[in-house]
């Protein structure tokens, strides 16, 4: 009998080692895929609920998370501000995954970033929870707070200033915006509703416009042609060249002209830097299609279109079309066709002149700090390249005081401040509701503030020709002279 | 054996050893207990040092009770046996506290309370095992009535589609629970009486022995009985705990391996069946196998909601576990009683609950060793039975939950809230302290009980009768097995 005992003692352990081995699968084998199971609402609950680390600026926290009594989730995010920072902050909601700043920095403030692996470790044995870590935006809250004051309400307009040298975004923001408080509810119905509410308003949950968007970028091209003109040396600033009213294009019937007829009509040739000053079109046209598609789309990339980026959040590619007629090609270089570019795109543009021919990566975290605000990342200003060489950034700077002093930028003009700019006007052949052709609007520009040189670009989406150029012009204006008060 | 077990069973009693371990059962226990408190920032109210002086007088009362009683029983089963019941009251004070509805566990631990003192007074009583020899027949007797009283209309009801329990009025109880000891006892005397006779009697047909279809008698009746309760009461758990009970002991008792091969195909046969005739089975084998679909998921009744959020559960735990309070084990359905194993799993990772499947695996192993070291057949019989309770208990419940086996309801030995498993479980204890006890304490020589009338189970003696039925021989020194049953 006592065999028997054994043997069924061996077929006993048998059974519990299958337990064991059943365990190992589950508890250390598969949990990932079990964690991220559709059905499995604990990784929700408790990464939605989990105490994230604080996105700050200056020091003062813009998202925090606060405890949450009483709910199934530990912490609530709360957003501070956050009309005039949710396009950067994104909203961490229950419901849909995180956007904005709160995904693209995700690992660090929910604590699970690689830097964070010893804190991890620790936290297994003192029983705490991994604290997420803090991430210091560079952005400058009074030119933030001003920017967002600046862009007229009603309107869907952007404003994007970066600090030449380092690439730090010192501010960012758009309109219509919204506050991610509302987003961050954890009622998944509620959320449901507001965020429909939301859209039909047009506020841009899913991420800033300044980044998200592109659209024509108008004249504001014209900054790239000139920049490949000059390179080429086939052309200079004080070089004359032909104005005529209208450019016919070859196997087209559609012509290019002038912009509203205007000042560009006074002079049938005129010095690259009157045409630049007054934004005509026909010899931008004229000479895209003298240097042709590669000359003009190379420029382009090297200045950052048809590539994308991130900041740590992902900014969408701006575009220069491929294979292009000659007609293509001239409606191109006059920021139309197919080109697209977002705000950001064209403030790098302007920078990149601004820093001698450098273009620096734009960038929106100044610091991450652990729990105990030991310093775990320090982003270093990053070049992103040469698109042009200093002695062609200095002409262009040169040229780029024209439409300030007396060109389309005049609006512009301070006593304060010496501004570079470029405005831009892209006519796309639509009309609003009230039966008003709409344009896009645009300006970029730089110019010294104190230490620094800062690039600041205004652009406004579908929106009368009228109001867009006196906004932008304006608001360039505003910010410069906010950004030289400080 | 004899050598061996002379040396193993020298007279030690071995109290002290159970003393230091039963009071590190009581930190373990009632630690984890405060540890919840302390988590999920709980006042630690007097109710709490109440309820640990409660549960450490029973268990030290218990400890007492074995000192004047049964002073040779096995030192590690109560230690064991405390700790498993302190950390289920841990656990179930823990969900009551996520839970916020009626809290469970003073319910438990009064419940507790009953279950020791019960085995207390068994224990008092019964003095000697062999002494329930003598009820085998009316253990049978008292087993069907058990197995049939929730059928009873008026007296029985459903809980969850199994017709399992017994509505007393003031308390309900699944009197299958104490039919698993009276079947123990039935099955135990039983074969204990007439293994010689299953044995040698019968036809050879081929290499195997046959035995006569009126010994076989019982076999078919536990398999009708199993398959009964099953169909009739919708309860697959403790149809498979009976029938592994049952072929436990027989294979114990015959050490006839072809015998339970031929057991375990009549069980095939009657589970195939059962999946393709009830119903309710064929839908657990069907959420066993499909858990993630969807549909089966969302299935409003009988679903797969419960071992997917149990899985889960195990997957959030992973190695380590979230600690006691910081997991969410709430989140799975009767997770203080059938997903008790999740709930551990989950809040102690694989390692706390390795560690619990670890006690589990030396209660089960020192339930054997009683019976290894016993020197009555039937003593042997039952501790075996009792032991392979324990494992199918285990193996059924966590298997179910680990997708090993299907799903099936069954008590947690001494962790899952129930009064009637508790209370079960608690007298198995002290049934197999008092087996325990008798193997080890010195041998008597001289007058002695002689429970049975028969010559069966006289204490000197370390061998059985033999096949003849003549008288006991003291000092054989052959193995107990007979009929070349080694």
């Amino acid at each position: 009998m006592n065999n028997a005992i054994r043997h069924t003692w061996v077929f006993s352990v048998g059974l519990f080692l299958v337990l064991f081995a059943a365990l190992s699968v589950i508890q250390v084998g598969v949990t990932d895929q079990l964690e991220a199971h559709p059905q499995n609402v604990r990784e929700l609950y408790q990464d939605r609920g989990a105490s994230r680390g604080a996105i700050t600026v200056d020091g003062t926290a813009i998202a925090d998370s606060v405890p949450s009594p009483d709910t199934p989730f530990d912490y609530q995010r709360v957003y501070r501000d956050s009309e005039l920072y949710s396009g950067l902050t994104g909203f961490y909601s229950i419901v849909e995954q995180p956007t904005g700043l709160e995904s693209a920095m995700n690992e660090y403030l929910s604590g699970k970033s690689d830097s964070q692996f010893f804190d991890r470790i620790t936290s297994l044995f003192t029983g705490d929870t991994t604290e997420g870590a803090q991430v210091e935006l560079t952005v400058d809250p009074e030119l933030q707070r001003l920017a967002h004051d600046t862009i007229a309400d009603g309107t869907q307009g952007s404003i994007v200033v970066t600090d030449v040298e380092t690439g730090e975004v010192k501010a960012m923001t758009s309109k219509p915006s919204f506050d991610a408080n509302q987003l961050a509810t954890h009622s998944s119905s509620q959320f449901v509703s507001t965020k429909e509410e939301l859209q039909n308003q047009g506020a841009p949950i899913y991420g800033d416009p300044a980044i998200k968007d592109r659209f024509f970028p108008g004249s504001t091209f014209k900054l790239i042609d000139t920049a490949a003109m000059l390179e080429s040396g086939d052309y200079a600033a004080d070089e004359e060249l032909e104005v005529p009213d209208e450019l016919d294009l070859p196997n087209s019937n559609t012509p290019i002209s002038n912009f509203g007829g205007g000042i560009c009509a006074q002079r049938d040739e005129a010095e690259l830097s009157w045409i630049f000053a007054q934004s005509c079109n026909t010899p931008f046209a004229a000479a895209a299609m003298d240097l042709g598609e590669d000359e003009i789309r190379s420029t382009a990339e090297a200045f950052g279109f048809n590539e994308g980026l991130q900041i740590p959040m992902t900014v969408t590619e701006s575009v220069f079309p491929e294979d292009l007629t000659q007609a293509s090609l001239a409606q191109s270089a006059i920021g139309g066709f197919e080109v697209q570019a977002t705000p950001l795109q064209m403030n790098m543009v302007a920078a990149a002149i601004a820093n001698d021919g450098t273009m620096m990566k734009p960038n929106l975290v100044e610091s991450v700090r652990g729990p105990d605000l030991q310093v775990l990342e320090q982003p270093e200003p990053e070049e992103l390249g040469e698109p042009i060489s200093s002695s062609t950034a200095e002409e262009l700077s040169e040229l780029m005081k024209g439409p300030i002093e007396s060109g389309t930028a005049i609006g512009a003009q301070s006593d304060v401040v010496d501004i570079h700019a470029k405005t831009g006007t892209a006519d796309f052949g639509e009309t609003n509701e009230n039966g008003d052709p709409i344009v896009n609007s645009w300006i970029t520009g730089f110019a010294d503030v104190g230490d620094s040189t800062y690039a600041v670009t205004v652009a406004y989406q579908d929106i009368p020709y009228e109001d867009g150029h006196a906004l932008t012009v304006s608001n360039l204006k505003t910010m410069f002279e906010g950004a030289v008060d400080q | 054996m004899t050598q061996v077990d002379q040396v193993d069973t020298a007279p030690r009693p071995r109290r002290g050893v159970e003393l230091v371990l039963l009071l590190l059962a009581l930190i373990i226990g009632v630690g984890a207990k405060f540890m919840v408190a302390v988590t999920m920032e709980e006042p630690i109210t007097p109710a709490y040092y109440v309820a640990t002086g409660v549960f450490a007088a029973v268990a030290l009362a218990f400890h007492v009770v074995l000192r004047l009683r049964a002073k040779y029983a096995d030192p590690f089963v109560l230690p064991i046996v405390v700790t498993l019941n302190g950390l289920g009251i841990a656990m179930i004070h823990r969900l009551d506290l996520s839970s916020g509805g009626d809290p469970v566990e003073p319910r438990q631990l009064l419940w507790t309370v009953v279950s020791a003192v019960a085995a207390m007074v068994l224990l008092w009583l019964l003095r000697d095992h062999r002494r329930l020899r003598q009820l085998t027949y009316i253990s049978l007797v008292v087993s069907l009535i058990l197995l049939v009283l929730p059928l009873i209309p008026g007296l029985g009801m459903s809980v969850n589609g199994a017709r399992i329990w017994v509505n007393l009025g003031f308390a309900s109880f699944q009197p299958a629970e104490i039919g698993k000891i009276t079947l123990a006892v039935f099955f135990a005397g039983f074969l204990a009486n007439s293994r010689d006779l299953i044995l040698l009697a019968g036809r050879r047909i081929g290499p195997m022995q046959l035995p006569r279809a009126r010994d076989l008698g019982p076999l078919f009746i536990a398999w009708i009985l199993a398959i009964g309760v099953l169909v009739v009461q919708n309860d697959l758990g403790n149809s498979i705990m009976f029938f592994g009970l049952f072929m436990a002991t027989l294979y114990v008792a015959t050490s006839r391996l072809s015998w339970i091969l031929i057991g375990l195909a009549l069980v095939a046969v009657g589970g195939v069946l059962a999946v393709v005739t009830v119903p309710h089975v064929g839908q657990r084998v069907d959420v066993w196998l499909h858990a993630f679909d969807p549909e089966i998921y969302n299935r409003e009744f009988g679903g797969s909601l419960q071992i997917v959020q149990g899985l889960f559960g195990l997957a959030n735990g992973g190695l380590a576990g979230t600690g006691l309070g910081g997991g969410m084990p709430d989140r799975v359905p009767l997770a203080n009683s059938d997903m008790i194993f999740a709930s551990f799993g989950e809040e102690l990772g694989m390692v706390g609950l390795g560690a619990i499947l670890m006690l589990y695996l030396l209660l089960f192993s020192r339930f054997m060793r009683a019976g290894l070291g016993t020197r009555d057949a039937f003593g042997k019989l039952l501790a075996v039975g009792f032991a392979m309770v324990l494992v199918l208990q285990v193996f059924v419940v966590l298997g179910g939950i680990t997708r090993v086996i299907p799903m099936t309801g069954l008590a947690t030995p001494f962790l899952a809230a129930g009064g009637s498993a508790l209370l079960a479980n608690w007298l198995i204890v002290a049934l197999v302290l008092l087996v325990s006890h008798a193997a080890r304490r010195p041998i008597v020589v001289g007058p002695m009980v002689n429970a049975t009338g028969e010559s069966a189970a006289g204490t000197e003696s370390p061998a059985r009768q033999a096949p003849t039925h003549t008288a006991p021989r003291p000092t054989a020194p052959t193995d107990d097995a007979a009929g070349g049953a080694r």
